[in-house]
């Protein structure tokens, strides 16, 4: 990287993550005066006033311009959504993990204004008030998670139209929309049309966003002594002056479009999973081209403007969370995931020489954000896969590894149309996603392990002793696995019923309190349909629950049948008191649980049918039911740090795990249990359906030596490949040796830019709290041969 | 050489194996399953499997004071279940089965069963050998091997006795009827300092292969110690305590040895 990138990339990672108080100011003080307005206007005007009154920068030595907040990582809040309390503040300024730093100017504007001001009025308030007392004891027993409780829906991704069209554009599609509303034969045109001259505000306010910063770099540049960069900031002020209302025409034209896009995005509300550009490669290519042809651009400038791109994603933290929030995915990162490679509309290869460019940016940037990932399918050629993998090798955990055609087959079985699902792809962790036309909202984890200790305990939680399922019958008295297993079913479906009559509530809350305008115009077919993109109007609505920790269920259960049914070896009764123990004293039983059960992740059919067949449960427990948005609900199987926070309330666990201890992560075996080498493990992945989930996520551990040297690499190239011939989803690598990461444990001075995968997503390990570093560093190390 | 007489090929269905390991790197091409065959004709005490030395099972206590058996017996269609496991990494790497020990040439029957059958599944097959064998059982197997991973450890006869314990006349002239025979034979000199890293060794065995013609290329397999501990498992005495790993230099400069004799040299497998 040249000196321009890498005084940007010190200085953002320099910096430190702060809350600041702008966004909230500007919103409370946006609302205290909103009168007369309906609700989607009052969005659309919120965002407009926000727009318009944000501070605006430009860094020293930008060429892509644009904030959220008030400077680099300075993080707003966003309490028309959840209202942080004082308490929430101090624990955010002082934990010691993911802390942002808070003023007491801040505080006290809080204590003053904003919390009296949006208590009760906050979603976060209504949403819990709404939930009934099952929702609540659930929530609270840690069964399942709530993503919207503090953050909108938006898992969602750029399509093609945003490297099109302008919101000029757009505008006019709103007005002719408009001028055909019936207000005579359609019930619904006043809906419509609210919507619609909704959509329209926000796009004259992103415009107007555009505007203020062509201004600025022009006053900048009236002040600049340099000449080079005076000439620099006169760009600025052309390109900001031309995009967004513009379709881009030039490289720098579209990367900047999309960066205030993803500003809109990101301000207007705190989308889950900030925003993403989609095909970054296959949509830039024609601008690429185009300006490398015409002589106005060379390869170099084109990795300067991309890296320069890739710093404000890492500038922008996300939004501080707190509680459960914060347990299930405590990062900086938002992920913001950029896609390359896969197929083109039409199903042709599509990675293109930029596709290898970005690969150098990712290679040479080495940050937190943006994630990234390629995506492999047959066609693509093992070039672009021996690439990745090279950057792979070294460690950090990016980008991560999809199958572009197992994608493609998941979005086709969910009812996309083959283009739709082609310009898809997978964004946040893992999750697919048909980008530019579809919500497809996670709804929250759920505890597959927790379901079996209720389900070996009647319904009742150990923990607290309160019932929480169906009584289901005493374990001791079932006659055999089947029925231990048909009892799970029953506990289990109770508790997705309870889950998805909570999101049925929740949904309609967004839908009719916190609609998206702003993300409605970019997001097809919302501005035809004159519907907002939280109520049903993008072409596809997907909600997802995502099932943790089913390699530890899946060797609990094996354990239990193993010992307690085939071999009679141990007693239920003797099961439920070691477990009830934490297996204090009972070191024979626990070893015996531990060594002497097949174990998921060894290709051993013994266990991978019993996960086949609790996936099976889980999956047709979820997939195929109605949603309120007219989609339906799929499973994905991912984890974040959710695996870390389901341990903690649950306890011992049948295949040796001890109590409150992290649960199994993604869809990977559970920590240690793989001892058959890599080839194994992939092939127990492979038994599960993939194709029936929105997503799987498998992450593996390396040690370095043994993705030493071309050959190696070649093999481990194979065995990615042999993972998707088998329909695998996604894959992962961590290549660091636990001995590295116990050194950072005890010298973090020496390792803070030490990187590791985490779960869908990289992360600074000192970062990371204590469990889930020691989650890490017990996966399973695969050494060769 | 007296463990493999007597034996009859084809009736010999089941054999001792003491491992099978997925996903091998380092022997052959693509991703591998390495199969360890029971029972070696050599005393080597370099080797780093060395519960693959007895024909029969033993007994290997950890250091946590578990017992575990090396050496089971296993049918050909229980191995081949093993083997077959894999078949789509070794479909997509170009890899296969390796079959190694001990020496599996000691139990010729028994690795030509495998090799048969693993043929007639369509998988790529390696056998890994001394080559310290009657040319009567390594004959019959040729047609079914696709490579063999063939070591010459010393070629001065002398030292070879006084290394590994047998003479390594027969070595040398199974080699050389493999290669006359048109068989794809890779070379490999695990390098054992104070033992087999002297200038004159390596040049004896440039001109040894030089002089084939037919060899692909030759393996300089640094000596390493990862053995060690499965000694004190064994109850075996480990006599090359001292000895240290050759420095990436040092393999350089043996590498370079055998290339002045016109051999492609390979360092690591």
């Amino acid at each position: 990287m040249n000196e321009r990138v890498a005084d940007l990339r010190r200085r953002s990672v320099d910096a430190k993550a702060t809350v600041s108080m702008e966004r909230a100011r500007l919103m409370t003080a946006f609302y205290r005066n909103a009168k007369g307005l309906s609700v989607p206007m009052l969005r659309a005007r919120a965002f407009a006033y926000l727009m318009e009154h944000k501070t605006i920068v430009i860094q020293d030595g930008e060429l892509i311009v644009g904030e959220r907040g008030p400077a680099p990582k300075a993080s707003p809040t966003y309490p028309e959504l959840c209202c942080h309390t004082v308490e929430d503040l101090e624990v955010l300024s002082s934990r010691e993990k993911i802390p942002y730093a808070v003023d007491s100017a801040t505080t006290q504007f809080y204590e003053q204004e904003a919390i009296p001001f949006w208590r009760d009025r906050s979603l976060r308030d209504q949403i819990f008030a709404s939930m009934t007392p099952e929702w609540l004891a659930a929530y609270d027993a840690g069964i399942f998670t709530e993503f919207m409780e503090q953050r909108a829906p938006g898992h969602t991704a750029g399509g093609g139209q945003l490297f099109r069209k302008g919101f000029l554009d757009y505008r006019r599609e709103i007005e002719e929309e408009l001028g055909r509303l019936d207000f005579l034969g359609d019930p619904n045109a006043y809906d419509k049309r609210e919507e619609l001259r909704a959509m329209s505000v926000t796009c004259d306010a992103i415009i107007r966003f555009a505007e203020r910063h062509a201004d600025l770099a022009r006053e900048l540049a009236a002040r600049e002594a340099d000449e080079a960069r005076r000439l620099e900031l006169l760009k600025i002020a052309e390109v900001c002056g031309r995009v967004p209302a513009h379709q881009p025409r030039t490289f720098w034209e579209g990367l900047q479009a999309y960066w205030f896009v993803h500003l809109g995005v990101i301000t207007e509300l705190n989308t889950w999973d900030a925003f993403n550009p989609g095909r970054l490669d296959q949509h830039l290519y024609p601008l690429y081209r185009q300006d490398l042809d015409a002589g106005r651009l060379t390869d170099e400038q084109a990795k300067e403007l991309l890296e320069c791109f890739w710093v404000k994603f890492n500038d922008q933290p996300a939004p501080p969370k707190v509680g459960v929030t914060n347990a299930e995915s405590g990062t900086y990162t938002d992920f913001a995931n950029i896609n390359s490679g896969g197929v083109g509309p039409d199903g042709s290869d599509g990675v293109n020489e930029l596709s290898y460019l970005v690969l150098d940016v990712i290679d040479e940037m080495r940050l937190l954000q943006p994630s990234s990932n390629v995506q492999i399918s047959k066609k693509t050629p093992d070039r672009f896969l021996r690439q990745a993998l090279r950057i792979v090798r070294k460690g950090w955990g990016q980008p991560s590894i999809f199958n572009a055609d197992a994608v493609v087959q998941e979005l086709l079985r969910q009812g996309k149309t083959p283009e739709d699902a082609r310009e898809g792809g997978t964004s946040g962790c893992v999750e697919a996603g048909a980008f530019g036309k579809e919500a497809y909202i996670l709804t929250g984890y759920f505890n597959l392990v927790k379901i079996l200790e209720l389900t070996l305990h009647d319904g009742v939680d150990p923990r607290t002793g309160r019932q929480l399922g169906p009584h289901t019958g005493d374990p001791r008295q079932f006659a055999d696995f089947d029925a231990l297993i048909a009892a799970y079913d029953r506990q289990m479906r109770y508790f997705v019923d309870v889950k998805i009559q909570g999101n049925n509530v929740i949904e309609r809350l967004y839908a009719t309190e916190m609609p998206a305008p702003f993300l409605s115009v970019i997001t097809d077919d919302c501005i035809r349909k004159g519907r907002d993109y939280n109520d049903g109007g993008p072409r596809y609505n997907t909600s997802y629950i995502q099932g943790v920790g089913i390699g530890t269920l899946t060797d609990s259960l094996s354990a239990i049948r193993r010992h307690v049914y085939d071999e009679h070896a141990i007693s239920m009764t003797e099961l439920l008191g070691a477990l009830a123990r934490d297996f204090n004293g009972d070191d024979d039983v626990r070893c015996r649980l531990m060594d002497e059960t097949p174990r998921y992740g060894n290709d051993d059919d013994y266990a991978d049918d019993i996960m086949r067949r609790v996936f099976d449960l889980f999956q047709t427990a979820v997939d195929g039911r109605p949603n309120t948005k007219g989609g339906s609900y799929r499973i994905d199987m991912l984890p974040t740090t959710c695996h870390v926070y389901f341990g903690s309330v649950t306890g011992a666990t049948p295949e040796g795990r001890h109590a409150w201890q992290p649960v199994s992560e993604g869809i990977s075996p559970v920590q240690g249990a793989d001892r058959s080498g890599p080839t194994a493990v992939v092939k127990s992945m492979a038994k599960m359906d993939h194709i029936r989930t929105g997503g799987t996520l498998l992450n593996m551990k390396f040690i370095p030596q043994v993705l030493e040297g071309d050959e190696n690499l070649e093999k481990l190239l194979h065995l990615v490949r042999s993972y998707f011939r088998m329909d695998g989803h996604h894959i992962q690598f961590n290549v660091v040796s636990a001995e590295t990461l116990r050194d950072a444990q005890l010298h973090p001075e020496e390792y803070r830019d030490l990187i590791v995968r985490v779960a869908g997503y990289s992360d600074y390990f000192c970062d990371l709290s204590r469990a889930l570093q020691d989650e890490i560093i017990a996966r399973t190390e695969q050494v060769a041969f | 050489m007296q463990a493999g007489s007597g034996e009859v090929p084809m009736a010999a269905t089941a054999g001792m194996i003491f491992d099978i390991q997925r996903y091998a790197l380092h022997d052959g091409a693509g991703i591998r399953t390495l199969v360890f065959l029971k029972g070696c004709p050599l005393r080597c005490p370099w080797c780093h499997n060395p519960e693959g030395q007895e024909k029969q099972p033993q007994v290997m206590r950890y250091e946590n004071g578990t017992e575990k058996v090396a050496g089971r017996r296993m049918r050909v269609d229980e191995v081949l279940r093993e083997v077959e496991k894999d078949t789509v990494f070794y479909d997509e790497s170009g890899g296969g089965v390796t079959f190694s020990g001990g020496d599996p040439l000691l139990q010729p029957g028994f690795l030509l069963a495998l090799l048969k059958a693993s043929k007639a599944h369509d998988l790529r097959t390696a056998v890994e050998t001394s080559g310290y064998a009657r040319w009567e059982d390594v004959e019959p197997l040729a047609p079914f091997v696709g490579l063999w991973l063939y070591d010459l450890k010393l070629m001065d006869d002398a030292r070879h006795r006084k290394w590994t314990g047998v003479s390594n006349a027969r070595i040398h002239e199974n080699l050389r009827r493999l290669t006359t025979s048109g068989a794809r034979v890779i070379v490999r000199i695990p390098l054992v300092p104070g033992v087999n890293d002297d200038r004159e060794n390596l040049a004896a065995t440039g001109r040894f292969v030089a002089s084939l013609g037919a060899v692909g290329e030759v393996h300089l397999l640094p000596y390493h110690r990862a053995g060690m501990s499965k000694y004190e498992r064994l109850g075996m005495p480990y006599t090359l305590g001292d000895t240290l790993e050759p420095p990436a230099e040092e393999m350089q400069r043996l590498a370079a040895i055998l290339q002045e004799w016109g051999v492609r040299t390979k360092i690591g497998g």
